[in-house]
This record gives C-alpha cells, structure tokens and sequence, in this order.
C-alpha cells in the first residue's frame, strides 16, 4: 500500500511538473510580454528595461532553472501587470469559482447519477429515451452556447435573472445551471451505461435467483459495481473544480480563477498564468490519487494484498 | 406420488422468436432429473422462465406449478420466497455468477437472512456450517475471502452453499461444471448427489453431456428446439431409446470410462428459430423421417415404463406400417 502509494505521488509530482514546463516554454515563445504590458508604441529602452527587470532577457534554460528554484523555495513569482504576489492574486478569485463549480457539481451529481440509473432500470422506456435525447443535448451542445440560451431565456425573455456579473446570489444561478447541466447531461449517459453492464452480469441473476426481492439487487448488489466505473468520471468532475469554469466565467463576466487566467493569458502575465496552471494541475492530481485510492475502496480486485485468502 | 413441480406447455418467445415451444416436465419430490441437449435447446430458458428470471423482453406463457401454486404470473414477494427458498438455481459459470465486491460470507448470509431469518453471528457460523458441508476446506476463513481469491471449483461450491442456505425442495444445476477442469467436474457432480442423498432435495441436472446425466440422475428428458422430445428412466432410455435423436445422441456418446465429448456427432444443425419447420424440428437432420413429419407436429407418444417420445415413428402402426411397405 505504502508502495503504491509512493509511486502514485511521485507520478503526480512528474505529471505536475510536465505541465508546469509545457505552459512555461509555450508561454515565452508565443509573444512577448514585454511588449504587450508595455504597448505596441511604448520606447525601446522602456521596453528592454522591462525584459531586464523580469529576467527575460536571459536565455530561456536559464530563466527555467530560476523559476523553478524559486517555486521550490515557495516563490510563484509576482504579477508583471501589478507586482503583486501572483499567487495572492489566484487565491483570493478561488471562493469566486468554487462558488459556482461546487453548487454546479452538486448540480451534476444528484441529477446526473439518479437520471442515469433510472433510465438503466427502465431500459427503452419513454422515460429512459427522455434522459437519453436530453443528455446527448446536454452533452453536444457547448457550454457557451448553452450559457446564451440560458441568457436568451431567463435574462433577456423572461427577465427573472441576471445575465452576468456577480452582485447577489441570483447572479450566480445561470452559470451554475450552465456548468451543471453539462456535466449532469455526461453523467447520466456514462451511469446509464455502466448500470446496464452491472445489470447484465450473471451476478444480478444469481442475486435474483437467491430471492433478493429487486430493489435490495438494484441497491445492494448492481449499484455498488456500477460505481466503479462511475467513480473515474466524478473523480474528473471534481478535478475540474478550479479549471472547469474557464468559458463560463467569461460567458457571465464572474470574477474567478477562470477569467483570471483567460485575462492573464492575453496579457502574458506569465506568472498569473502559471500560477493558474500549477493549481489546475494539483487538483486534477489530487483527483486522480483520491479516485485511484476509493477504486481500491470499491473494488476488491484492485486491493494489492488478499486479506482472507492469504496465500502467503 | 405427489409432484413438486408441474410444467405445462411452457411457452417463451424472445422479440416474437419462439425459445420454447411447449415444454411438458413433472419433478417428483427427491427426485434426480437430467435436462439434455444441444446449445440453445431451451434448457436454461426452460427453468429461468419457471423461476421468473428472464428479461423483460420475454414473452412467457403456459403454467408452472410448484406444490400446486401457479408461479407464472405470481406476485414479485411470492417469487422472491420461492427463489432461493424452495427452488434454488445454481449457473454455468462460478465466477462472474458471484458477486465480485462481496465477500462469500456475506453473500451466504444474505440467502439465510432472506429464507430462514437467520443474522449476525448465528448467521455467520451457519454460513460456516455450509461451506463445510461443501467441503471448502478451511472454511472460517474463506467466509471472508472475495470470490476473486477462490478457484472456478471453489467458486461453485460457494454457489451450493448459498443455494443449500434456503433449503430448497428442488436444486436446478444448470451445467454446473461446464467452466471447469475436469477433474473439479467429478468432484463437484458427486458432491451434488452426495448432497441430494442427505438432504433428501430434488435436483434437476442440466447438461450437454448425456453420460454424466446417466451416472447422477434418475430421469432424462431430451430436449431439441424449444421442446422435450423425449423422455424416460435412466436405464430404459440407454437400453430403449426411441426417438431418433436420442438415439443420435447415444450413438455420439463414448465409451462409458473414457473422456467426454459433446454431443456432435449428429451432421446438420438445429433449425433458427424463424425458420422452424411445421412439422418435427428433427426432420431436416432425422435419418428415419418419413412424408408425414415435414408436415405433422409429432404428439408425445406414452409408451410403457415411464417412456414418452415425441416421434411420429413410436406412433403404434406408424413405424411398422412403412417399414413393412419399404
Ligand atoms: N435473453 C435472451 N434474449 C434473446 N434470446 C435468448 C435469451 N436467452 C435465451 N435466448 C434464446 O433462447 C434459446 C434457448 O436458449 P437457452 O439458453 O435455454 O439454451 P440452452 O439449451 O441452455 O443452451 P446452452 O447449452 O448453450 O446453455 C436460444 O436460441 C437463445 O438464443
Ligand atoms: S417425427 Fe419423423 S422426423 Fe421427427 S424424429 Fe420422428 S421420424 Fe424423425
Ligand atoms: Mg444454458
């Protein structure tokens, strides 16, 4: 366990540091913040002041090593717009996205997983292609776009709610039914299949064969080998928690992590940016270990060493 | 003597494909019966629809009584009692007919819970009782095993036990040891009759194999294309076999101590459900077919001992009129 663990880890720690380098090199070659910060007419020698003050004068394999010198000594660097700390900037938008993307994904969950196990049980019924014709909308239809039918409806037709900003609860409504209708539309499609792979195993036979009368079988013997697989999905929903919210947030003008970084971008903020990056990058990971960690839970296949058997 | 279960004119179509077409079986109490014949005959089909088990999709008609009580169309709660409890069906394959994230001791229990009210403790050392009884050697252990970390033989014996657990009237073996090697087959076969012996349970064999239906059973019933087209004692079908794919199928059968094959000596093969012909389902493949049996479904023929054939030849006068003519 403590081994598996251990290589879980160091393989999270490869992975964030892959992409923290991507983002670092494709960054710096694709514009020149320099330039962009300080305006397309601003003085050579303001400008060259600039590269030299932020070190970006130096060749790139050098400013790579001293950036990641300074993360390791807990320095994410500071904002080339306003000097601030950047990783102050990035934590103090969390609550902002998270006030979104946590409602939103409660949103997927309670209406995702129960939609899809219904229509399971109720296989080719009206209901179940109800669910299935709904989610495959839900599913194809871009965010942003869902977001302006969202807008077109509520806000500008029926004028119930607010179209963007984020002065009161209300405002927050739209982009959370945008973020979580998606995602509930994708979960309810994959819990549908996973319930209908359950439900087909010789298992659930054996179940019924035993007299288990149908919904102790549907609660106690298909549900819990649907949520295996299930399990990976959600694990990516909430590893998308920070990073998910990025069209949205532009969509409704919501001042969080998302918008930060699509502003940052645009100005080569680089170290905003990167500091963005990192943190969608540890979520995702830590997703990933939790849901690698409750598969063991879940499944006793994947459990590395057999406790009753014992064969040694 | 009384019948525990009566099944007549069973009836099953799959999306307007007939699976059964009018199967006729009494099970006497503590009696052995073997249900042979080859791949998609409708042996399992036969007892999934009795016990209520099949799909949605399957359309299912005729009547199945069990002690007298009509099962077919039965409330789901007086299903979910005789399942498990008076009738208990065990399955082809061990493995994935366990389920894979309860641990055996559990899936034990949850059979005594339902069919004897037994919980806790008591249940646990019961649930022991019966992997003894099965012969899993170190039982109180493996209560806690996965079915993952047993073997496909010790898997099986976890499935009697959990069908042992109701104390059912009547086991259905649906070919129990298809899945395994076969040294585990013969294990598992003489612990089924050893079982039968001491319990005193019918049990109903399923198999594609008529010798070992031969070695545990009492009765055979031959099965071809959804329906039972023969059957009789043991002994008598060996020494009198009468329709012509019973007698197919002993002409297929090693010798009795040497290594089993399965039944496919008989050239032609099983006709498709959609395109069964109107008279014997045998006839396409039959060597004694006569005019008459492309067109006439051939009745159940009761011949003496126990003996019924579903061949227009046992008809008395038929066979020996055209055989005296030929
Ligand atoms: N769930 C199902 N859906 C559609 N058709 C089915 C289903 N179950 C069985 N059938 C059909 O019913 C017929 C009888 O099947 P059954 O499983 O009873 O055969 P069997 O005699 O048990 O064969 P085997 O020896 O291969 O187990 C087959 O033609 C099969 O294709
Ligand atoms: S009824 Fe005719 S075709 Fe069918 S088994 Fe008998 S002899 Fe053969
Ligand atoms: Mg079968």
């Amino acid at each position: 366990m403590l081994r598996f663990l251990f290589f879980r880890l160091l393989r999270a720690a490869v992975t964030i540091v892959m992409v923290v380098s991507f983002a670092f090199v494709v960054l710096r070659l694709s514009g020149d913040p320099a330039q962009i910060i300080m305006g397309a007419d601003a003085p050579p020698e303001a400008v060259d002041a600039f590269r030299a003050a932020w070190g970006l004068d130096q060749p790139l394999w050098r400013q790579y090593f001293h950036y990641f010198g300074a993360i390791l000594s807990g320095d994410l660097g500071r904002s080339m717009r306003d000097g601030r700390d950047a990783i102050l900037l990035v934590v103090e938008r969390i609550p902002a996205t998270l006030a979104l993307t946590l409602p939103a994904l409660a949103i997927k969950l309670g209406l995702g997983i129960p939609a899809g196990v219904y229509a399971a049980l109720h296989r080719n019924s009206w209901a179940d292609r109800l669910v299935m014709l709904l989610a495959v909308a839900g599913f194809t239809v871009p965010s942003f776009v869902l977001g302006l039918l969202l807008v077109l409806l509520f806000a500008v037709q029926l004028g119930w709610l607010p179209s963007g900003g984020q002065e009161s609860w209300r405002h927050g409504i739209l982009p959370m039914l945008t973020l979580g209708i998606g995602g509930a539309a994708v979960l309810a499609r994959f819990t549908r299949s996973a319930m209908l792979e359950v439900l087909g195993q010789p298992y659930i036979r054996t179940a019924s064969a035993k007299g288990v009368p149908w919904r102790a079988v549907v609660w106690g013997h298909a549900l819990p080998n649907a949520a295996i697989p299930t399990v990976t999905i959600v694990g990516f929903m909430v590893g998308s928690l920070i990073a998910g919210a990025v069209v949205v947030e532009s969509v409704f003008s919501w001042p969080g992590v998302g918008r930060l970084l699509v502003v940052a971008v645009a100005n080569r903020d680089l170290a905003v940016v990167q500091c963005v990056l990192l943190l969608v990058a540890a979520t995702m990971v830590t997703a990933n270990l939790v849901v690698d960690l409750l598969y063991g839970l879940l499944d006793p296949r994947l459990r590395n060493q057999p406790r009753a058997a014992g064969a040694h | 003597m009384a019948r525990l279960v009566e099944i007549r004119n069973l009836a099953v179509t799959f999306d307007g494909q007939p699976a059964l077409r009018g199967v006729d079986l009494d099970i006497a109490p503590g009696e052995a019966v073997g249900l042979v014949g080859e791949s998609g005959c409708g042996k399992s089909v036969t007892w999934l629809a009795a016990l209520g088990l099949l799909p949605a999709k399957a359309r299912v008609t005729g009547s199945v009584r069990l002690g007298g009580a009509e099962l077919l169309g039965a409330p789901a709660a007086t299903l979910d009692r005789v399942r498990g409890g008076r009738v208990a069906m065990i399955f082809q394959d061990p493995a994935s007919s366990l389920n894979p994230v309860h641990r055996i001791g559990r899936q034990i229990a949850e059979a005594l819970a339902l069919h004897r009210g037994i919980t806790g403790a008591t249940a646990r050392a019961e649930a022991k009782r019966l992997l003894d009884q099965v012969g899993i050697p170190d039982a109180a252990r493996r209560l806690d095993a996965y079915p993952h970390e047993l073997s496909g033989g010790q898997n099986q014996r976890v499935m009697i036990a959990i069908a042992l657990a109701g104390r059912p009237e009547l086991l259905v073996a649906d070919e129990p040891t298809t899945a395994l090697d076969v040294t585990i087959q013969a294990q598992i076969l003489e612990l089924l009759a050893a079982l039968r012996r001491e319990l005193g349970m019918a049990l109903v064999l399923i198999s594609h194999d008529l010798g070992v239906v031969a070695e545990s059973c009492e009765r055979v019933c031959v099965m071809y294309a959804g329906r039972i087209v023969e059957e009789a004692p043991v002994a008598r079908l060996f020494a009198a076999p009468t329709h012509p794919y019973t007698q197919g199928l002993l002409g297929a059968l090693p010798p009795l101590h040497g290594p089993r094959r399965p039944l496919s000596a008989i050239p032609g093969g099983v006709p498709e459900p959609w395109a069964m012909p109107p008279g014997c389902a045998f006839a396409p493949r039959c060597p004694h077919a006569a005019e008459a049996c492309a067109v006439t479904l051939p009745a159940v023929v009761v011949l003496p001992g126990g003996h019924r054939a579903a061949c227009l030849r046992a008809l008395p006068g038929f066979g020996s009129d055209e055989r005296a003519a030929a």
